[in-house]
């Protein structure tokens, strides 16, 4: 016992552990302090609960408040769930801009002795926490006002857990991946994650059941795992009373995890490719602290 | 300069008109010469209302409903223009040093605000244009169209006072920090909720669609799907004309407020020695 906590103690002075841990604060302090506690509170909720809201709406026009609807679960955890997803990918691939041009010290983070994809991740991971915490109120928010069929003892909790790591693992990988691209593209830097972002939003069939869409996009979405994440997790959350679409119902849940678990594996190994790759095209090409004014 | 040391500004509408020009100008040509924008700031509204249009589509809304969403995809490009092209834009050029040029220059800041919402709404028209006919295409929308001309001032006059409402956060944010990026953020999707960008503004209740209607979109998109959809009246909140009327009073107040707001805060910020200062 006490062996492994002094591993686990002596791992906390790994280079990489501790400038990931570092840069999540960082990226926290940066986050959370522009505002007052209230107005803080405010902004992380009120944008998420307006975007939920807007389906609640769209949804009870069309089948006159018929909440009790498996699609109506489907669809409001569906979009609370991608907040994560928005959250984690624009979060790193911003993290990169805003230490670039706003507060100007990407040369101090790349001659510091510190591991780069580490600190990426972990300025991410403040802004994860951000997406949990209006993900938390806003499913809150739905087991109290709406009948969504939430039981915290009745959650495969297993399989929450299980999907949510390594689901998150490849988003935060593909996050990296569009950071990277950030430090050799000179234009529309702010604009990459927002555009991947809302591309998965259509094709992972994040608020709607792939079977809507044409048959060429769903192509797409299988090969996403995002898909697969935002499936084991319903089916986590809602166990019987997920709605089952044929496009995902004959994956069984080992099948999902299985998928889901190969795609983030990819996504994590191009990371790395590609992250290596971008900064040494930065700094031989003295990009590493452009200033785009973009 | 005059007996007493005093600074007067050159004013008159020449120079107006000039500096309105000077300012636009960036923007009218932005597009032509940097064109990997189109894709960008097309691809994105195109994903959004997609992705509304495919929810309409699992719960097998009726026709018209996908035509609403598309609408309302189609003025988000200018919502979207308002918020980061118009309200943070002063923000943005203090913060990149272009505000220090605006401020020693003889021409009026409300032209270079002027100047802005012009090239604003040409750009954004140009990106509205592009999602309204590839959604349209894409999902089938018919349009039966009541009367083109009403359509047109109703339009006009919605852009007219979205970008007076522009213009007066433009110069509120002259006197933002850091925070200003995210109070902008939080108007985005609560606006597309509360305006009803994807759905009839009036299945939120009368009073509710009332207090939005301070956003001249609301009004906008209901008298414009009231025109586009003639078939059926009963899911405008109010009748045309009034909207017409409202949308009047709102751009003279927008555009009043604005004025009245730059120049106090310019005053303000000289007095203070802060307008071109930098806060991280």
């Amino acid at each position: 016992m006490r062996s492994s906590l002094a591993a686990f103690f002596s791992a906390r002075n790994h280079r990489a552990l501790r400038t990931f841990l570092t840069a999540t604060w960082l990226g926290w302090r940066q986050e959370a302090s522009w505002a007052s506690a209230p107005v803080f509170a405010l902004y992380l909720i009120l944008r998420p609960l307006s975007s939920v809201l807007i389906l609640v709406v769209m949804y009870s026009v069309i089948t006159d408040g018929a909440l009790e609807q498996p699609i109506f679960a489907y669809i409001y955890l569906g979009n609370a769930l991608y907040i994560l997803v928005g959250q984690l990918v624009g979060g790193i691939s911003m993290a990169v801009v805003e230490d670039r041009e706003h507060y100007q010290m990407m040369k101090q983070i790349h001659t510091a002795p510190i591991n780069g994809y580490a600190y990426m991740l972990g300025r991410g991971i403040a802004k994860l926490l951000l997406g949990v915490i209006s993900a938390l109120v806003i499913t809150g928010v739905g087991m109290l006002f709406f009948p969504l069929p939430l039981h915290p003892a009745a959650f495969d909790w297993p399989l929450l857990i299980t999907s949510m790591a390594v689901g998150l693992t490849g988003i935060a990988a593909l996050g990296v991946i569009i950071g990277a691209l950030n430090m050799v593209i000179p234009r529309h830097i702010g604009s990459i994650g927002d555009a991947v972002a809302a591309a998965l939003f259509l094709f992972t069939g994040a608020i709607f059941p792939l079977d809507v869409l044409p048959t060429w996009m769903q192509s797409i979405g299988f090969a996403l795992p995002i898909t697969y994440w935002l499936e084991a997790s319903r089916r986590a959350l809602l166990g019987p009373d997920a709605a089952r679409f044929p496009t995902l119902a004959h994956f069984d849940d080992l099948a999902l995890l299985q998928v889901l678990a190969l795609g983030a594996l990819g996504f994590v190994v191009v990371s790395i490719v590609v992250y290596r790759w971008a900064v040494y095209r930065a700094k031989a090409n003295d990009l590493i602290d452009m200033d785009t004014s973009y | 300069m005059n007996a007493e040391g005093r600074v007067y500004k050159a004013t008159g509408i020449k120079l107006f008109w000039r500096m309105l020009l000077a300012r636009a100008y960036p923007r009218f040509v932005s597009p032509i010469r940097e064109k990997s924008w189109l894709f960008f700031e097309t691809f994105l509204p195109l994903m959004a209302t997609s992705a509304y249009v495919f929810v309409y589509k699992a719960v097998d809304a009726p026709p018209e409903f996908i035509g609403f969403v598309v609408i309302g995809g189609t003025m988000s490009a200018f919502w979207l223009n308002v918020l980061f092209g118009m309200a943070m834009q002063l923000y943005w050029d203090k913060e990149i040093g272009n505000l220090d040029a605006y401020i020693l220059s003889p021409g009026p800041i409300m032209a270079i605000l002027a100047g802005m919402a012009l090239g604003g709404m040409v750009v954004a028209a140009s990106r509205a244009v592009f999602v309204l006919v590839i959604a349209s295409l894409a999902f089938q929308v018919t349009y039966t169209i009541s009367s083109l001309p009403l359509l047109i001032l109703v339009f006009l006059l919605t852009l007219l006072a979205l970008y007076g409402m522009g213009m007066m956060f433009a110069a509120v944010y002259l006197a933002a920090g850091r925070d200003a990026w995210q109070i902008n953020s939080l108007f985005q999707e609560p606006i597309y909720f509360i305006s009803g960008f994807y759905f009839p503004v009036k299945t939120l209740g009368f009073w509710f669609a009332a207090a939005a209607s301070i956003i001249p979109l609301t009004l906008g998109l209901d008298a414009m799907r009231q025109i586009l959809f003639s078939g059926d009246p009963a899911l405008g909140f109010l009748p045309v004309e009034v909207e017409i009327l409202l949308l009047i009073v709102l751009s003279v107040v927008f555009l009043a407020v604005s004025q009245w707001a730059l120049v106090t805060l310019e005053r303000i910020g000289r007095r203070d020695g802060r307008i071109i200062e930098r806060r991280r």
